[in-house]
């Protein structure tokens, strides 16, 4: 599985790195990024559907490998 | 239960003539909502001599508020007040970046975001959880308290206090400032401006001293942040960065903290499970914040806004109603269930587009750390008089009195 953010609809809720710190990160303004390119670990595959399900600006997308 | 804002005109039609002041409103507004969706789900009046619009469901709420600059932020409270009382802001509130559209929106964010991330706030965590276990010491042993009284009223005030870098013994009439200009002053505009005013001056002595002899603290941090815009007045911008931490973090987050003790007090089953089960912590915070959700923010149109069947005129308002937004069925499953271990869960208690609240994770923070205190040293508790009960609405929703007994 990969993810993507979409850096454009991301507002800095955060919702991401408090439910998965493991598949992303945030800058000093709140803005998520993906780690290890997006790739999601096979164990942690339930999370990066959380994270994307958590969204309230639906940026979070899982994306073809 | 009851609510604490004053008699209103009832209401014989929602749709056309609706109240969020409306008492039966205040204390649940979840039937009028989904009576709303079902039929007219952009609601309107024409009360307090303005139309305003109210929609309901959870996407038009997320494309409203991404209308921007054509939908202001200029003046976010949800009652304007009138205009021919001569003040020089009709909104008694500004408070950038929340009442600031682009360009002045982003620069005065940024220059607060930092303070506000996720690592930063944490170092508020163990001052709030000395902060709550003080409070506790105060009334545990007397078996009874007042929840929004004595606890969570208490918190917000005192946390921004610490972080601002004011007197701690001004918490107190922070929170009479605070009710003042939003809760209090909505529907009077004397109250309003008073506050405001009170509000304004000792904001202004406490940045000028700083801006004089700069002190190790966030304000003076702030007057001296390399940001073009602010350079030559940077006294007049930190005053209105300020306001905002001041009053926009203090009775919304002991709403939500209200409304959380409120709902664990009066639903043993909840309370039981999240008493046995900390891990459902997370979960649960996110539920009450989805379906108590506080605030309810204004925008004003600048120019003519088509939107679905409608046009929301120049001139004319729209809440974003996010507390409505978060329980559309159509948007989350069982929406007029609690579910304290609810995965799916994406909730606009704090907004959305531009306009997030920038607090949030201080919020979250100050809810988790109430919550999860009061849990460890009271797991048994419950509302004692339901009837006794009263609830603020309209800005900002969330319980004034709270009888629990433990």
């Amino acid at each position: 599985m990969k993810i993507r953010i979409d850096a454009e609809k991301c507002q800095g809720h955060n919702r991401c790195f408090a439910l998965a710190p493991e598949l992303v990160d945030v800058d000093d303004y709140g803005s998520a990024f993906v780690l290890n390119d997006g790739i999601v670990p096979d164990d942690l595959t339930d999370k990066a559907q959380l994270i994307i399900d958590n969204c309230p600006e639906f940026a979070i997308e899982e994306v073809a490998e | 239960m009851t609510a604490t804002t004053p008699a209103t005109e009832p209401v014989e039609d929602w749709t056309t003539d609706y109240d969020i002041f409306d008492a039966d409103y205040v204390t649940d507004p979840t039937p009028i909502w989904k009576d709303l969706r079902s039929g007219c789900p952009m609601a309107r009046t024409d009360r307090r001599g303005i139309r305003s619009w109210l929609p309901t469901k959870y996407d038009d709420v997320q494309a409203l508020a991404k209308i921007v600059p054509e939908l202001s932020s200029k003046d976010p409270l949800v009652v304007t007040l009138p205009t021919d009382m001569g003040i020089d802001n009709s909104s008694g509130l500004s408070a950038p970046p929340i009442s600031a559209d682009p360009p002045e929106q982003v620069w005065t964010r940024r220059m607060i975001l930092p303070a506000f991330a996720p690592r930063a706030v944490e170092s508020h965590r163990q001052f709030t959880e000395d902060l709550c276990h003080r409070l506790i010491d105060g009334f545990v042993d007397s078996g009874e308290c007042d929840g929004a009284v004595d606890y969570a009223q208490q918190i917000p005030p005192r946390v921004i206090a610490h972080m601002l870098g004011f007197d701690p013994e001004k918490a107190d009439d922070f929170t009479t400032w605070v009710r003042g200009a939003l809760e209090l002053g909505l529907f009077d505009p004397v109250i309003r401006v008073k506050y405001r005013d009170i509000i304004q001056t000792f904001l202004v002595n406490e940045v000028r001293s700083r801006w004089e002899n700069p002190r190790d603290d966030y304000l003076s941090e702030l007057l001296t942040l390399d940001v073009p815009e602010m350079k030559g007045r940077e006294v007049q911008v930190v005053v209105g960065i300020a306001n905002l931490l001041l009053i926009a973090g203090i009775d919304t987050t002991w709403s939500s903290i209200g409304s959380a003790l409120f709902h664990m007090g009066t639903h043993p089953q909840d309370r039981r499970r999240l008493a046995a089960d900390d891990t459902l912590f997370p979960t649960a915070l996110e539920e009450m914040l989805r379906f108590y959700s506080p605030v309810t923010m204004a925008r004003m149109a600048q120019e003519d806004v088509p939107f679905g069947d409608i046009v929301i005129k120049s001139g004319e308002t729209v809440l974003m109603n996010f507390p409505g937004a978060n329980h559309d069925e159509d948007a989350f499953e069982d929406a007029d269930k609690v579910l304290i271990d609810r995965t799916r869960n994406r909730h606009i208690a704090f907004g959305s587009g531009i306009h997030r609240c920038a607090g949030s994770n201080l919020a979250r923070l100050e809810m988790d750390v109430a919550m999860r205190t009061w849990f460890a040293r009271i797991p048994e508790f419950e509302v004692s008089d339901p009837n006794g009960v009263t609830w603020a609405g309209g800005q900002v929703r969330g319980p004034r009195r709270l009888p629990m007994r433990f």
